[in-house]
């Protein structure tokens, strides 16, 4: 689905990492953690392409993402569910429609899929919030929401910022269940989490591996997780 | 083009917000400018009228004046009717009686002239043809021959107005590509503004897997719309002023005469199709440009 090979990116001249392999196969499951600043955002904005690299190379869907066009990169987003860290919809949108807006981007008739919508709202616990406005909502509210936005169009890839970091125990778990289950459809799953406890309890329910950003490099994590 | 105008359920026009003062000055300036537009075509139709009118005038008659002492006169008037007879150009020509000069010259002297004893010069009048003579050289020869008769081109004094008339019709050309061009910059302008307050809504287009061209589309048709409905505004309010602009018939002077004839009253209505043209273009490269910003 998605594959790292070689690379490295900095942010001007202060390099923040190099040399990073990653592939994340069909039904796979993955945590990314690491210390705050590692660059666990960047890797993910390097996965849906919003930066490029500075050295390596990304394959995205067999392709590489050096060759695509705008309109492509359009296309490979659409079969990419991205939760972002900080959240962002679009403000004067009710919350329904800012959640239906990959499906409305991509042509889809979105009336057909008011089931899908009202369900997943009530999964993640937002039913009666489908006409607030985004600022209208609590940071966890807006993440769950972010989730829901992020899952609609059952995407190929569903990468992940730290879904979880603003929500009670309780929810977070009801956030891994939606996630375990799309993985267990064949989703590919890529969540970038501090929450230890939550990655030991997905480790129960799937074959998850845990991969740590730190010092520049990307490594498995050892059995202490 | 035609996708702009029928909505669809994936229409991604609600997307942006709406913008309240960016949008009432950009309907405020496309109808600004397109009152303006309907001016200067009205003057360009109104200069075209008078300049085709004087041409068609100027090439018709002159009138030549001989001033000899009486009894050389008949002479004299006799050559430079010859001498007409052998210019290329003249379709007639000849000496006017005693009867109509005094009846040219009575609202001056009053009507008991006596003419006939009076050194006052004779009048002959030329009808030209539609080639229309060589006034200079027609002037030069009866120097030579005929020092006493002097053409009169009444062209002399109407070529400059001509030429004024068909200066004031490129201005006037000018001014629409101005206008014109104001209101792309107008709309560039707006749309620029829009854009950037938006930048928020294209990342998150962008990042649900938006294509360039949905981006644009948001963007483009409210602009495209709201030239329109301010153009059309103008256009109408213009075209008001100018059918109740005073207008005292066919012959009077060239500011009366500003206004559209028959056909010419459709192609002020070509101006808000034109203007949501420029509207669309100009929103598209600025939106354009935008995007290249935000991968
Ligand atoms: N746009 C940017 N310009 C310059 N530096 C940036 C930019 N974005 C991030 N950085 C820097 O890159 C480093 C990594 O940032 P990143 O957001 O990827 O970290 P992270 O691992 O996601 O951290 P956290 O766990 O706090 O979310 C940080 O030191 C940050 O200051
Ligand atoms: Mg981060």
């Amino acid at each position: 689905m998605i594959e790292l090979s070689g690379v490295g990116y900095s942010y001007g001249d202060s390099r923040l990492f190099g040399d990073i392999t990653l592939s994340l196969a069909p039904g796979a499951f993955h945590f990314l953690t690491g210390p705050s600043g590692a660059g666990k955002t960047t890797l993910l904005k390097l996965c849906y392409l919003e930066l490029a690299p500075d050295e390596g190379q990304i394959d995205i869907f067999g392709k590489d993402a050096a060759a695509l066009n705008r309109d492509d990169i359009a296309k490979a987003r659409q079969r990419i569910g991205v939760v972002h860290q900080d959240c962002q919809f679009i403000d004067h949108m009710p919350l329904a429609e800012n959640i239906m807006l990959p499906l409305r981007v991509a042509g889809r008739d979105h009336a057909a899929e008011q089931n899908n919508l009202r369900d997943l709202m009530a999964w993640v616990g937002l039913g009666d919030k489908a006409d607030a406005l985004p600022p209208e909502l609590s940071g966890g509210e807006r993440q769950r929401a972010a989730l829901a936005r992020a899952v609609i169009m059952s995407p190929d890839v569903i990468l992940a910022d730290e879904p979880t970091g603003n929500v009670d125990w309780d929810m977070s778990l009801r956030l891994l269940t939606l996630l375990v289950e799309l993985n267990r459809m064949g989703k590919s799953v890529l969540l970038a989490t501090h929450d230890l406890a939550l990655i030991r309890q997905a480790k129960a329910q799937v074959p998850a591996r845990v991969l740590r950003l730190r010092d520049r490099v990307l490594q498995q994590a050892g059995s202490d997780l | 083009m035609i996708a702009l105008f029928t909505p669809s359920p994936t229409d991604p026009e609600r997307l942006v917000p709406p913008s309240g003062i960016t949008a009432q000055l950009t309907a405020f300036a496309a109808g600004a400018m397109a009152f303006l537009a309907v001016f200067a075509l009205a003057l360009m139709f109104a200069t075209n009228r008078v300049a085709d009118r004087w041409s068609a005038e100027l090439a018709q008659t002159a009138t030549i004046r001989v001033s000899a002492p009486a009894p050389q006169m008949a002479e004299q008037v006799q050559s430079v009717l010859t001498i007409l007879g052998q210019t290329p150009g003249v379709a007639s020509a000849r000496a006017m009686g005693d009867d109509e000069q005094r009846a040219l010259l009575a609202p001056w002297f009053g009507p008991d002239l006596p003419v006939e004893v009076l050194p006052i010069p004779r009048l002959i009048e030329v009808v030209e043809d539609s080639t229309g003579i060589d006034a200079e050289g027609l002037r030069l020869r009866l120097r030579a021959e005929v020092p006493g008769a002097v053409l009169d081109d009444h062209g002399r004094w109407r070529r400059p107005l001509i030429e004024a008339a068909e200066r004031l019709r490129t201005l006037g050309v000018l001014s629409i590509a101005l206008i014109a061009l104001t209101m792309a910059a107008m709309v560039t302008l707006a749309a620029s503004a829009s854009l950037s307050a938006n930048g928020k809504v294209i990342a998150v287009l962008r990042l649900v897997g938006a294509r360039d061209s949905y981006v644009i589309r948001a963007f483009v048709r409210r602009f495209m719309l709201r030239a329109l409905a301010g153009a059309s505004v103008g256009t109408v309010f213009a075209m008001a002023a100018i059918a109740v602009f005073p207008d005292s018939g066919r012959d009077t002077g060239f500011l009366t005469g500003l206004g559209f004839r028959g056909l010419e009253w459709f192609v002020p209505l070509l101006i808000p199709p034109v203007a949501a043209m420029v509207a669309f273009w100009a929103t598209r490269i600025a939106a354009a440009r935008k995007l290249r910003e935000i991968r």
